[in-house]
């Protein structure tokens, strides 16, 4: 949910340590959830999901000792405003392995509306049939407009609609951090 | 992009687009549910008034992986075999609520003509007019390259035989410049179009010498149906001369590809024995059909077409 230029009145609610933390408490909470990592299969929502998705898998590995896969899954063709917006380029979709079975862990970095996690459990149907789906998300902004909610929250931001929460992560920005721009008088 | 209607109409970055769609598409061919929803509720008309099977079923796959209801117009057994003309069809398909026309004509200029005359208001795809274009064929052609030889920049492209009659090749010599290669057509000179010199291309007429130094030869068909006059003397002669076989297949580099956009006639543009060989990606060239049109259909249909609304007096 990030967009175009930084404004002056950008508040900084997560810095880079604070990130860390809240992924490192994410990667144990999953684990002692699913009490096994065999089974459990990460995927990140395009773009900053599959960013977080894979530091989750690193220290996912780190704790557990093997190597834990992640991937990414797409969801552009399932979104519901595709008629409201110029046609958009595809990102890509890496499922690791079969998902028939498995828990997937979907990743995203902030959790809004909810449309977008629709559509993911969309995407997934059409990919095989998971024994169980969970959700990630490093931010959850509130203002669901469907039924759904994050099973492990990095931090809940209460926010007005006219505020603004960008995500930024060192593989695509500057630097890890999360900002609220905008609010009062938008 | 509103049509695609000649690949001479992309600029790099829309070339480059499609085809990277198309990468991310053709994924969805092996997954156990071959479909997306993404058209959900659009409508595709394929109307084809010359004969076609893969390009018309090619088309047919991608609009219904794409979740798009298909109509299938077929000039034989339909009114246009009773005297209706273009306009009336397209006037009927419009009023029938068609999102896109793919379009397939003898005549070259049919889809612009439909595209500009403001008979309908959906997105026209170029299917292959006349001898003009055939843009989604070089779109994969092109997408077909790039998975075998990467970024097509400064890559030597070979096209070999019927220039003249070919939509194939007008296609692929506009797309592939675009893309920053270098193509050479190979014909006799009876079968190089008047003004091929103007196009972004080299031309010789000696197959052999362009061989050497190809990354993919590509062979056209001898287009029987299009040719009442006699342009070489014989199919043999032909054959001899600018056919691929066994031996022209050895001159090429080892990394290089053979193509054909088919129907081929084996035997005489190309032997069976390299039609067949590890180094022919014809048959791949029809998989990787249907991601690309996927990728056009989904680029034309799904986002906002903030098209005007349809004028009263066409209704």
């Amino acid at each position: 949910m990030s967009s175009t230029s930084a404004s002056p009145r950008a508040r900084v609610v997560l810095d880079d340590r604070d990130i860390s933390r809240a992924l490192t408490r994410i990667t144990h909470e999953i684990l002692e959830r699913n009490r096994d990592s065999r089974g459990l299969v990460i995927l990140g929502i395009p773009t900053r999901g599959v960013h977080l998705a894979s530091r989750i898998a690193a220290r996912m590995s780190e704790v557990e000792g093997r190597t834990i896969a992640h991937g990414a899954l797409d969801i552009t063709m399932y979104r519901d405003d595709l008629r409201m917006k110029p046609a958009r380029a595809l990102e890509h979709t890496s499922i690791p392995e079969d998902i028939d079975g498995k828990t997937v862990v979907l990743i995203d970095d902030v959790l809004f509306s909810g449309r977008t996690i629709r559509a993911a459990l969309d995407a997934l149907s059409d990919i095989g049939r998971p024994r169980a789906v969970q959700l990630a998300v490093l931010v959850d902004r509130g203002h669901r407009e469907l039924p759904i909610r994050a099973d492990f929250v990095g931090k809940n931001l209460p926010t007005s609609l006219s505020e603004k929460v960008r995500v930024r992560l060192s593989e695509s920005d500057e630097a890890d951090q999360v900002t609220i721009e905008g609010g009062e008088a938008a | 992009m509103r049509h695609l209607l000649s690949a001479g109409d992309l600029s790099r970055d829309e070339a480059i687009q499609i085809l990277d769609t198309a990468e991310e598409l053709l994924n969805v061919a092996s997954r156990p549910i071959k479909k997306l929803p993404t058209l959900r509720g659009r409508t595709v008309v394929n109307l084809f008034y010359e004969d076609s099977t893969r390009t018309r079923i090619s088309f047919e796959a991608a609009a219904k992986r794409l979740s798009a209801d298909v109509i299938n117009f077929s000039a034989k057994g339909s009114s246009v075999s009773k005297g209706e003309s273009l306009k009336d069809t397209a006037l009927t398909l419009q009023a029938m609520g068609a999102d896109a026309v793919v379009i397939r004509h003898h005549l070259s200029g049919a889809p612009h003509r439909l595209a500009s005359s403001g008979w309908m208001h959906g997105a026209i795809v170029n299917a292959g007019d006349g001898t003009h274009e055939h843009p989604t064929q070089a779109l994969l052609d092109a997408f077909t390259m790039r998975r075998h030889l990467g970024d097509l920049t400064d890559r030597r492209i070979t096209i070999v035989g019927d220039v003249l009659h070919s939509r194939v090749a007008r296609s692929n010599a506009l797309l592939l410049s675009t893309l920053g290669a270098e193509v050479t057509l190979v014909a006799p000179p009876t079968l190089l179009p008047v003004g091929v010199e103007k196009w972004p291309v080299h031309t010789t007429y000696d197959l052999d010498s362009a061989l050497h130094k190809a990354d993919a030869v590509m062979m056209l068909r001898v287009q029987a149906e299009r040719m009442q006059n006699a342009y070489f003397p014989s199919a043999r002669e032909y054959s001899r001369r600018y056919g691929l076989d066994a031996r022209r297949m050895g001159m090429l580099p080892d990394h290089a590809i053979v193509m054909h956009p088919g129907p081929m006639n084996r035997g005489m543009e190309i032997s069976a024995e390299v039609a067949d060989s590890v180094r022919s990606v014809i048959v791949e060239q029809v998989t990787n059909g249907v991601a690309v049109r996927m990728a056009v259909l989904y680029l034309l249909l799904s986002g906002s077409n903030e098209s005007d609304p349809i004028p009263e007096s066409l209704v």
